[in-house]
């Protein structure tokens, strides 16, 4: 048998049973008198299955015992001590017993929610006994204080399936990637169709994939996660290789605190994100698509697996598809709580069921993506305005936005606003049009921090800027994901900054030091400034941990971990103004 | 069609141009034309995992720093490996492990520290990696409070040396530790005691228990310390042994890394089976 030592204690019946559903395989498997598979050929084949093994178990028991682990890990011969180290990393998982059964309430207390009383909410459910684990932004920065509940044997939910449509603009400018969401819910294919849907498809189908690329390349389109490298460029790359399996990624794992785009997309379009995958796949010659969904919304991951379902059986995905010879079938992996994973190189590692720790860049995605393959990886966001330049012509697509930043964006408007939500805006629109549509600032304007935690904090003197790829970049803001979190006078800065401070504390992955310690001594020397104003030691201080985190940490994570604060500093913003 | 492949690169080292061939790494290079990269996760037997940032050089046109143990040389790439944004880098991470970690048995690590200027006082009550010593066998220890996450011992545990792999980084970003599936005692993980992992140690967080025992009496004198080459007497094999010894009592056993038939590792024979050339009444007595 397996030259692994696994675990002596024994799985219950139910975790058997949850993980034979799941792994249809055996550890060790005889195909012909010379012929074995098992050990590291039965690992390399079903490890991609641990995370949802996980997710299993921990859904069944309510925490995942030694014995459940052990017979996962024995089931995909993945060493135990390994699985484990998968299984802490992530903050949905529970290794302990928990001392009572009832549900986990996941309650935000990231800037936003903090801003509108996340903590009495807290001490509310906790005096009624529940468990609460103080979370990070949930994604649902519209309806503050978000929660998540985590509950054994069932379902667990998020908020999202709500009373609360997110707010869209109507008489704003074009309406392009938003189109479908308001009022019209394309949950269902039929509507999908009847409101544009596939039409995109057809196209890319009737013209191939070249003429698909070359039109992305000429619409400037950019990638909407936060680098903005061009899309048709990372297309036409993938397309260029020679390789026997390339993959196409929806990078779904939204948890920059603020944003909550994606969540809106998938649960209100969800569709559209299946067409745009598809003509990836056909475009660059991949036939897998993948979607990683934040662990956290549970409704995005529940619409789009009813996509995927519907898709198939209309020979929308599947084999030749729609009579053409092109194959594309996609696969949903849920996250389990672990913002690095949005990280396309962690998050191809956690599919793979390894710990999702970045991996060292060059080789690009592009290169060696997922399973080592040439992979597209993209933003839902990103995808959707594919489906918008096919539709309507690069000329159409262009004639909104400027000439580096072309077509629109979306932002996502939370705090001390008088409407919160999801906008739809053409690149170039200033803060303060963005506000004004927003129904303007409650209270007055102290500061907004632009492109979530990774970004940086902008005030009064930026709000004329126009909002472009160009134009903040050469202010020394960015975009970053579309966050707009709106600060008036009432919230505490200092505060804010103590919890972003934390947030990159908590979600560093570990792996490299300058992140893995200098998120740490970063929170620990802000909480030890205070309201006070920082003494030049102290400025240096952080100075220096900023320039050691920009420098030399291996991912975007540590890179962007000070900009926020640094941009905090530069603008006085940080310790006791008035001293 | 033709195409032809250059089978070396050209670039510029501190504005000297180098040629090496293609596929070597910066640091490499660095060592092939004497220039010294510190490293602290690298090993030349195992894979490089870039963890500890400690090699990081400047390369024109990367906006971050690169680190010189895995990247590749490119042609025409003008690299620094000596500027003052390196230095800096080089001096904070050396003050993170310091004011993390107790470093004093890595003397390494130390001279580095002085090298570069860090200076942990700079920082006020910084929370520490803690961890009381794990004894669990008369083999060898772990002290994780001087653990700095290098990767070496997971790697080779794992598929770089042993592919037993008994242990692995478990948790996240500070709490991050290298540990055994629940934490379970060694002797009942899949541990087989090779010791390969105390072998690639850079802070001896992983030592031989009678080097740790020896440490604890006032007689660890490393002035009077030993080492002697052998072959191993289990196995046709053959492997190399670095006996180290104090007063001719053996306390620990280490194989060279760049051996040509054991790259530095050993088995549980040749790591920890010595104890028949010394009597047993002379070893000191344990309580484990």
């Amino acid at each position: 048998m397996p030259d692994l030592k696994f675990s002596d204690a024994v799985p219950d019946s139910d975790e058997r049973a949850v993980v034979d559903a799941l792994i249809s395989t055996p550890p060790v498997e005889q195909r012909s008198e010379r012929w074995v598979i098992g050990g590291r050929a039965r690992e390399e084949e079903c490890r991609h299955l641990l995370l949802p093994g996980l997710h299993a178990l921990q859904d069944t028991m309510g925490w995942i015992t030694p014995g459940g682990l052990g017979y996962l890990a024995e089931r995909l011969q993945v060493p135990i001590a390994e699985a484990y180290g998968v299984a802490t990393f992530y903050e949905l998982f529970e290794l302990e017993q928990p001392d009572t059964e009832g549900p986990l309430h996941h309650v935000c207390v990231d800037p936003v929610c903090a801003i509108s009383n996340s903590a009495s909410y807290i001490a509310e459910l906790r005096t009624k006994g529940h468990r609460v684990h103080e979370s990070p932004c949930l994604g649902q920065c519209e309806r503050p204080p978000a929660a998540f509940v985590q509950i054994k044997h069932g379902a667990s939910q998020d908020l999202a399936a709500a009373t609360k449509t997110p707010i869209k603009v109507a008489e704003a400018e074009p309406s392009r990637l938003l189109k479908r969401i308001g009022e019209i819910e394309c949950t269902d294919l039929e509507t999908y169709r009847r409101h544009g849907g596939y039409e995109a498809l057809h196209l890319a189908i009737n013209k191939g994939g070249e003429h698909v690329i070359e039109q992305l390349k000429k619409s400037g389109l950019t990638g909407r996660g936060g680098a903005a490298f061009p899309t048709g460029v990372k297309w036409e790359a993938v397309a260029a290789k020679d390789a026997l399996v390339k993959y196409v990624v929806a990078n779904a794992d939204e948890s920059e605190p603020g944003t909550f785009k994606d969540r809106v997309i998938m649960e209100s379009d969800p569709f559209a994100l299946v067409e745009a995958m598809t003509i990836a796949g056909i475009s660059a010659g991949c036939e897998k698509g993948w979607i990683y969904i934040r662990g956290e919304y549970t409704t995005a991951a529940e619409r789009m697996g009813a996509a995927l379902t519907d898709a198939t059986a209309w020979n929308l995905l599947g084999t030749n598809i729609l009579g053409s010879p092109y194959n594309f079938d996609i696969e949903i992996r849920r996250g389990a709580g672990a913002y690095i994973c949005g990280e396309e190189t962690s998050l191809f590692n956690s599919i793979e069921g390894f710990r999702g720790e970045p991996r060292s860049k060059p080789p690009y995605p592009t290169d060696s993506g997922l399973f080592g393959q040439p992979t597209i990886v993209n933003n839902p966001e990103t995808f959707l305005n594919v489906l918008e330049i096919l539709n309507n012509g690069v000329e159409s697509y262009r004639s909104a936005g400027t000439t580096n930043s072309p077509g629109t964006k979306l932002f996502c408007l939370s705090g001390d606003v008088s409407e919160p939500g999801l906008y739809e805006a053409e690149f170039g629109i200033t803060l303060r049009e963005l506000l004004v549509r927003a129904g303007g600032v409650t209270g007055d304007l102290q500061a907004i921090l632009l492109g979530g935690a990774a970004g940086s904090f902008a005030d009064s003197r930026h709000l004329d800027i126009p909002l472009t790829f160009e134009d903040t970049k050469a202010e020394g803001l960015t975009l970053g994901s579309g966050a707009v979190m709106v600060f008036s006078s009432r919230v505490d800065l200092s505060a804010v900054l103590m919890r972003l401070a934390k947030f990159f504390r908590d979600e560093s992955c570990g792996q490299c030091v300058p992140c893995r310690i200098g998120t740490v001594r970063q929170h620990e020397l802000l909480i030890q400034i205070g309201n006070r104003k920082p003494t030049s030691d102290n400025d240096l201080l952080l100075e220096e941990i900023a320039a050691v985190m920009t420098d030399s940490s291996i991912c975007g994570l540590g890179q962007t971990a000070a900009s926020a604060v640094q941009s905090a500093v530069q603008l006085g913003l940080i310790g006791d103004k008035q001293s | 069609m033709t195409v032809t492949r250059s089978t070396e690169v050209t670039f510029s080292l501190n504005g000297q141009q180098t040629t090496v061939a293609a596929g070597t790494t910066i640091l490499e290079a660095a060592q092939e034309t004497g220039v010294e990269i510190p490293t602290l996760c690298w090993a030349s037997n195992l894979t490089p995992v870039n963890a500890c940032r400690l090699c990081v050089v400047e390369m024109e046109g990367s906006r971050a720093l690169v680190p010189a143990c895995s990247r590749e040389c490119e042609p025409n790439a003008v690299i620094n490996t000596d500027s003052e944004r390196v230095a800096l880098s080089r001096k904070m991470v050396l003050e993170f492990l310091d004011t993390t970690n107790d470093l004093t048995q890595s003397s390494e690590l130390q001279t580095l520290i002085e090298l570069y200027g860090a200076d942990a006082s700079r920082y006020s009550d910084p929370v520490r990696s803690e961890d009381p010593v794990k004894v669990e066998d008369d083999l060898f220890v772990r002290a994780y409070d001087r653990c700095v996450l290098c990767y070496k011992c997971v790697e080779a545990c794992g598929d770089d040396a042993q592919f037993t792999f008994a242990i692995s980084m478990a948790g996240r970003g500070f709490e991050t530790r290298v540990s055994t599936e629940f934490e379970t005692p060694l002797p009942e993980s899949a541990c087989v005691y090779c010791g390969n992992c105390v072998g690639v140690c850079p802070t001896n967080a992983l030592q031989f228990k009678a080097e740790f025992d020896l440490r604890q009496t006032p007689d660890w004198d490393p002035e009077s310390q030993t080492s002697t080459d052998t072959i191993c007497s289990y196995c046709g094999v053959g492997c190399t042994l670095e006996v180290h010894t104090q007063d001719n009592e053996i306390f620990k056993v280490t194989s060279p890394s760049d051996h040509s038939v054991t790259a530095g590792h050993l088995c549980v024979k040749g790591r920890f089976g010595w104890q028949y050339v010394q009597p047993p009444t002379r070893r000191p007595p344990t309580n484990h």
